[in-house]
């Protein structure tokens, strides 16, 4: 068994292969204690190789457990388990808790990358705040601006400004949902514009907990002009597909192809 | 790092003792996990360790001895003063702290806040009183290399009187006029600080003396051409920074020891990686001592750092002066002739330094490059993108930074610096 552990800011995911195929996939909230939350992912699991990926990858050689451990990047990771599940992709992009990545691929290798810098504008992380604001869950975030009409132009992309353009938006008595469609907009701005610098290709493969965001899925296709279906792809569980990457590189690493 | 047997020079120096042993003991740690952690590192390593242990000590009481003896220091923010001018008058030429985050926030009382760290460290350094180097100087010049340091000059000029070169942004027959201009003035006023008067033959021993520093330090890198890499990127950045510093003469000799080290090593195969690890070059803003956030992370990603192409790496060694000239008019030709050629960022159209980049990363046989701009240096930042299209058409990929001194970024840039060595291994 090949465990693949991705270890981001706001939740960590397991996913265990068993001779190349999906045997488990877990998830839970990273919290302040991360080490502990690692154990109870692999509970009950013996891993012959662990493969660790995500900010807290280095962690992994803090657990002390009794198998083969190594890292690789989310870059990496994500590109991995985006080019498994869909062979044909050219671009994948991950919006992760506090990073978003755009990676432009060639026969499933990372051409060029880019990541945001710093700070956390325009990730997870920007919309479980600005849902915060709207005292929405982050997952009912999306649907609910989905409802927005005519969303008034956010113009900044930092967490903490935008929650106060939000709010004299409010002031100003513009609808709460348009509101919130301007803050998804703001983010698909961003984002694609990062694509564009690394060559947006279709396929494009949308990765990350942010995927499940059916709003930005939404805006992004308008963005950029693709079909969803066809020319963006979104795997059923887009937060699990660091882990999944991780353990398939363990995978790749036992066949010919070390890479 | 220094012994506290240097203290009272520094408090005759006026410096802040309290502020300047809390940045000699974080300085020292740093060091440590970044230098003395090192595997298989050189013999000729414990110069650079004794120079650096030493860097605010003992070379600064070389500076205050030298100054008894009626000689006269000269501090300098960028490779364009032409260090032969000043050896000629019998000065010594060092470079001035600049490289970390001392005294930002008092900086900002003088320069907007966002302004290059290299120009907040170097004013911070002065206002917060911890740089022995500007304290020793009988002569600060600046120089007009970008908007950002030259309207800084004008601000610091008002705690620490600088003198300012024009440095031409062009390089047609009208800046080349310019340039020489301003070579002779600094010469006026090196012969003011002095009292000297720079004689053809002091001029050539100066001219002689810097070449034989610069082809010191171009037999290194082309020593790091060899695979594997005999010498990591941070011993050799190090060696670059304290070329700076150090006595020219005396450095000059340890590094060609150096070298001879590294010739036996590459003779037996021996490196400082195996011979597979990717092999990266740095590009872009200087980074001056004890900015060695990327480098070090660099290493700690699984490659090995080839060559520096910055302001404290191959601009300030590449080119060397005539020395052919005979007369002060022949020889003064030679160093505005040799300083033009330096392809800073600074000018425009900048075709050199692209072609000087593609040339040494095939020259090193680098696997990538990593573009480094400071945040809010506009002329880096800019060529960051002409430069990787360049490499691009050389099939050489590249990775662009920007950041600072502060240590806020350092798991981002892991991430990134992970991803890019991962997608060349």
């Amino acid at each position: 068994m090949i465990a693949g552990l991705d270890i981001g800011s706001r939740s960590i995911e397991l996913v265990t292969l068993i001779d190349g195929v999906v045997a488990e996939a877990r998830k839970l909230p990273t919290t302040f204690d991360p080490v502990s939350q690692c154990f109870k992912l692999l509970d009950g699991l013996r891993p012959a190789s662990l493969v660790g990926t995500g900010y807290g990858r280095n962690l992994i050689q803090r657990l002390g457990l009794d198998c083969e451990c190594s890292t690789i990047t989310e870059i990496k990771a994500h590109a991995l388990g985006a080019a498994h599940l869909f062979p044909e992709a050219r671009t994948v992009l991950d919006i992760g808790g506090q990073d978003t990545k755009a990676m432009s691929l060639a026969g499933g290798r990372v051409l060029k990358f880019e990541m945001n810098d710093r700070c956390a504008a325009g990730t997870g992380k920007f919309l479980e705040y600005t849902a915060g604001v709207f005292q929405i869950p982050v997952e009912e975030f999306g649907p609910y601006a989905m409802k927005g009409e005519n969303p008034p132009e956010i113009s900044s992309i930092c967490t903490v400004f935008a929650e106060t353009e939000a709010t004299s938006l409010m002031a100003r008595g513009e609808r709460p949902e348009a509101i919130a469609l301007g803050l998804h907009k703001a983010i698909v701005k961003r984002t694609a514009n990062m694509l564009r610098r690394v060559g947006l290709n279709f396929p494009l493969v949308f990765t990350g907990g942010v995927a499940n965001n059916p709003c930005v899925l939404d805006l992004l296709a308008k963005s950029v002009g693709g079909e969803i279906g066809r020319d963006i792809l979104v795997p059923d569980n887009p937060d699990h597909m660091g882990a999944l990457g991780a353990a398939l590189h363990r995978h790749h690493g036992n066949a010919a192809d070390a890479r | 790092m220094s012994e506290s047997t240097h203290h009272e020079m520094w408090e005759k120096l006026n410096m802040d003792l309290e502020a300047h042993d809390g940045l000699l003991e974080v300085l020292g740690k740093f060091y440590g996990d970044i230098y003395l952690s090192q595997e298989n590192r050189l013999k000729g390593a414990e110069y650079l360790d004794f120079v650096l242990s030493e860097v605010h000590g003992l070379r600064i009481k070389e500076l205050q001895d030298a100054k008894a003896q009626g000689r006269k220091v000269v501090g300098t923010f960028c490779v364009f003063v032409p260090e032969e001018i000043t050896l000629a008058a019998d000065a010594i030429h060092v470079g001035l702290c600049a490289g970390a985050e001392a005294g930002s926030e008092l900086a900002e009382q003088l320069v907007p806040r966002n302004t290059c760290a290299l120009i907040k460290s170097f004013i911070g350094f002065k206002m917060a009183k911890l740089c022995p180097y500007i304290e020793s100087s009988d002569m600060i010049v600046g120089e007009t290399t970008c908007d950002g340091k030259k309207k800084a000059y004008e601000a610091f000029n008002e705690i620490a009187p600088t003198y300012v070169m024009e440095v031409p942004q062009t390089k047609s027959e009208a800046a080349r006029d310019l340039w020489k201009s301003e070579v002779l003035r600094y010469m006026k006023a090196v012969e003011e600080l002095t009292g000297v008067t720079i004689t053809a033959e002091k001029l050539k021993e100066g001219i002689k003396v810097i070449n034989g520093k610069r082809r010191a330090l171009q037999r290194l890198t082309r020593l790091r051409a060899a695979s594997p890499a005999p010498i990591s990127g941070r011993d050799a950045l190090l060696v670059n920074q304290i070329s700076f510093y150090d006595d020219p003469v005396r450095f000059t000799a340890k590094i060609n020891e150096l070298c001879d080290e590294l010739e036996a090593r590459i003779e037996t195969g021996d490196g400082v990686a195996p011979a597979d690890t990717p092999r990266l070059m740095l590009s872009g803003c200087p980074m001056a001592v004890p900015n060695w956030k990327l480098p070090y992370v660099v290493e700690s990603s699984g490659a090995v750092i080839v060559g520096e192409e910055s302001c404290i790496g191959t601009r300030n060694s590449r080119d060397l002066v005539d020395e052919s000239g005979e007369t002060l008019e022949a020889m003064i030709d030679a160093i505005a002739d040799r300083y033009m050629k330096i392809d800073c960022a600074c000018f425009t159209p900048n075709q050199e330094r692209l072609d000087n980049i593609t040339s040494l990363a095939k020259d090193l046989k680098a696997d990538g490059v990593i573009h480094y701009s400071l945040l809010f240096c506009q002329p880096y930042s800019h060529e960051s993108m002409k430069v990787d299209k360049a490499l691009q058409v050389e099939g050489i990929p590249m990775l662009s930074i920007e950041t600072d001194y502060s240590m806020e970024d350092v798991e981002q840039l892991k991430t990134r610096i992970e991803a890019f060595v991962e997608t060349l291994a």
